[in-house]
């Protein structure tokens, strides 16, 4: 079985603790195991870079420091929220090519660099690359044919390429991947890698409503019954912003919103009520019950015949 | 449309200056344009992100540090990612923030940068990010008190905001992280 050290960051432990809840209920039948790191600390996300290059540099080094003495995850730093993996992924790469930084960085710390050989990995390339396809395909005991998913990876999952990489940053596919493999077929649509606005949710709601009705305007127009992400700010961003994304489409938006590890759940048999699908602020019902219909339907079927 | 004066005086080093901050060459780019029709905040931005490019390269710093753009980019990375110059466009546009910061420049929207230090007080203060106590900071900071109190109240009450605020056993290092490396800052901004 693999184990992975586990970042969860500030996110999961609040507005995402959905994400956490389906993350920790479909790990085990699907083979992996998380250590959370202990002690680890805010990777200080956007806020700390747009604000000073060394203190974001400085606070996402001293977990990969944690990572890298925390000897419970011998397969990588699993990273489930995409901001924290594009910081930390970020933080090692500048880290590695200027001296003058990692000096500064060190001062900061108040000890040595040594979280360059970390291997960090987002939570879909987990799920796609190390559990596989054909893994989720096996565990799957309630298969979602006939549901139709958008998959959206927002920005951080997929750009930089050049230090993400694990997926192209225009048409990715490891969510599709991990989609299709539940039955579920994922949609062909145009916002897959279009930004929500991200941390100007509370100081600039505006772009962040337009963006939000553009992204389930688009999910809408390619026929989705649900939107999946794995970045718990397209999440909340997403999920929150549909009453003021309503207003700006002139119609009535109920788009569900859910973590990959939420849909993984409900085809891998996990009762929906331990999914974390009642502190979502756009209800689900509509795909549970579309869920419930065909069960249903499969079962009266299997009766007749 | 704003007209620029380009006869007044640039400051020659400041191209120089970003392009060793940022580890990217704005003098590479030739304003294709292909940044600005992908950003999906441009349609709000004083600047389009390539014209922000231009304003390094003539030197324009005050221009460059007062626009709007810089406070709308959302940090999406679209930009650098499809520049045929490689720009590191979105690290330009934090490059800029930061030196607006230092500066003391006023910034264009205001609420941006008050929503970003009240994230980080929070962050030096317990290690990790309490969300609530952030949003009430950030919300007498600004003033804006009485948007989303509704989304607020929703949010409490389905888990997602908690309470209280976490305390990790290494708090004192992050603080010790954001003391010393304003103090480098603000050794090497009177240095300069």
């Amino acid at each position: 079985m693999k184990t992975y050290s586990y970042y969860p960051g500030c996110s999961l432990e609040g507005t995402a603790k959905e994400y956490e809840i389906s993350l920790r209920a479909v790990a085990p039948l699907l083979g992996f195991r998380l250590e959370e790191m202990h002690d680890w600390s805010c990777c200080g996300s956007t806020p700390a870079h747009a604000t000073s290059h060394r203190l974001a540099v400085a606070l996402a080094a001293r977990n990969l420091n944690l990572a890298a003495a925390h000897d419970k995850g011998p397969d990588g730093l699993a990273v489930p929220c995409a901001a924290c993996y594009s910081r930390l992924k970020i933080a090692v790469a500048d880290l590695a090519r200027d001296a003058k930084l990692r000096a500064d960085t060190e001062e900061a710390m108040g000890e040595a660099w040594r979280g360059g050989a970390v291997h960090i990995m987002a939570l879909p390339e987990i799920l796609a690359r190390d559990v596989g396809p054909e893994a989720i395909e096996r565990a799957t005991v309630e298969p979602l044919n006939g549901i139709k998913v958008a998959n959206y990876y927002g920005c951080l999952l997929v750009r930089p390429p050049e230090m993400t990489g694990f997926d192209d940053p225009e048409d990715p596919q490891t969510l599709d991947e991990i989609v299709r493999a539940t039955g579920a077929e994922a949609v062909d649509w145009s916002h897959k890698v279009d930004c929500c606005g991200g941390s100007l949710s509370l100081s600039r709601t505006s772009v962040v409503s337009k963006l939000v009705a553009d992204i389930i305007d688009a999910a809408q127009i390619a026929g989705a019954d649900c939107i999946v992400t794995a970045c718990p700010m397209c999440h909340a961003n997403v999920d929150t912003r549909q009453p003021l994304a309503a207003k700006i489409l002139g119609r009535r938006l109920e788009m569900p919103v859910l973590y990959i590890t939420q849909l993984l759940g409900l085809a891998l048999g996990v009762p929906a009520r331990q999914l974390g699908f009642r502190s979502h602020l756009t209800p689900v019902t509509s795909l549970l019950k579309k869920l419930q219909d065909r069960t249903r339907g499969r079962a009266s079927g299997e009766g007749g015949s | 449309m704003k007209l620029l004066d380009l006869g007044s005086a640039g400051d020659p080093g400041f191209e120089a200056q970003i392009a060793k901050l940022a580890h990217t060459s704005p003098a590479a780019c030739y304003a294709c344009g292909k940044c600005s029709a992908g950003c999906p905040l441009s349609y709000e931005m004083d600047y389009q992100p390539h014209q922000v490019l231009r304003l390094v390269q003539l030197g324009l710093k005050d221009e460059a540090l007062s626009c709007s753009t810089i406070w709308l980019c959302a940090s999406c990375i679209t930009c650098s990612t499809r520049c045929p110059r490689e720009v590191d466009i979105a690290q330009v546009m934090d490059t800029l923030r930061a030196m607006a910061r230092t500066e003391g420049v006023r910034a264009a929207l205001p609420k941006v940068p008050k929503f970003y230090s009240s994230f980080l007080d929070r962050v030096q203060a317990g290690g990790r990010l309490h969300e609530l106590s952030m949003t009430i900071l950030y919300k007498l900071r600004s003033g804006d008190l009485f948007s989303d109190l509704d989304l607020g109240i929703k949010m409490i009450l389905r888990g997602k905001l908690k309470p209280l605020p976490p305390r990790i056993q290494g708090r004192d290092q992050v603080r010790q992280i954001f003391r010393r490396v304003a103090e480098a800052e603000r050794r090497e901004g009177a240095a300069k």
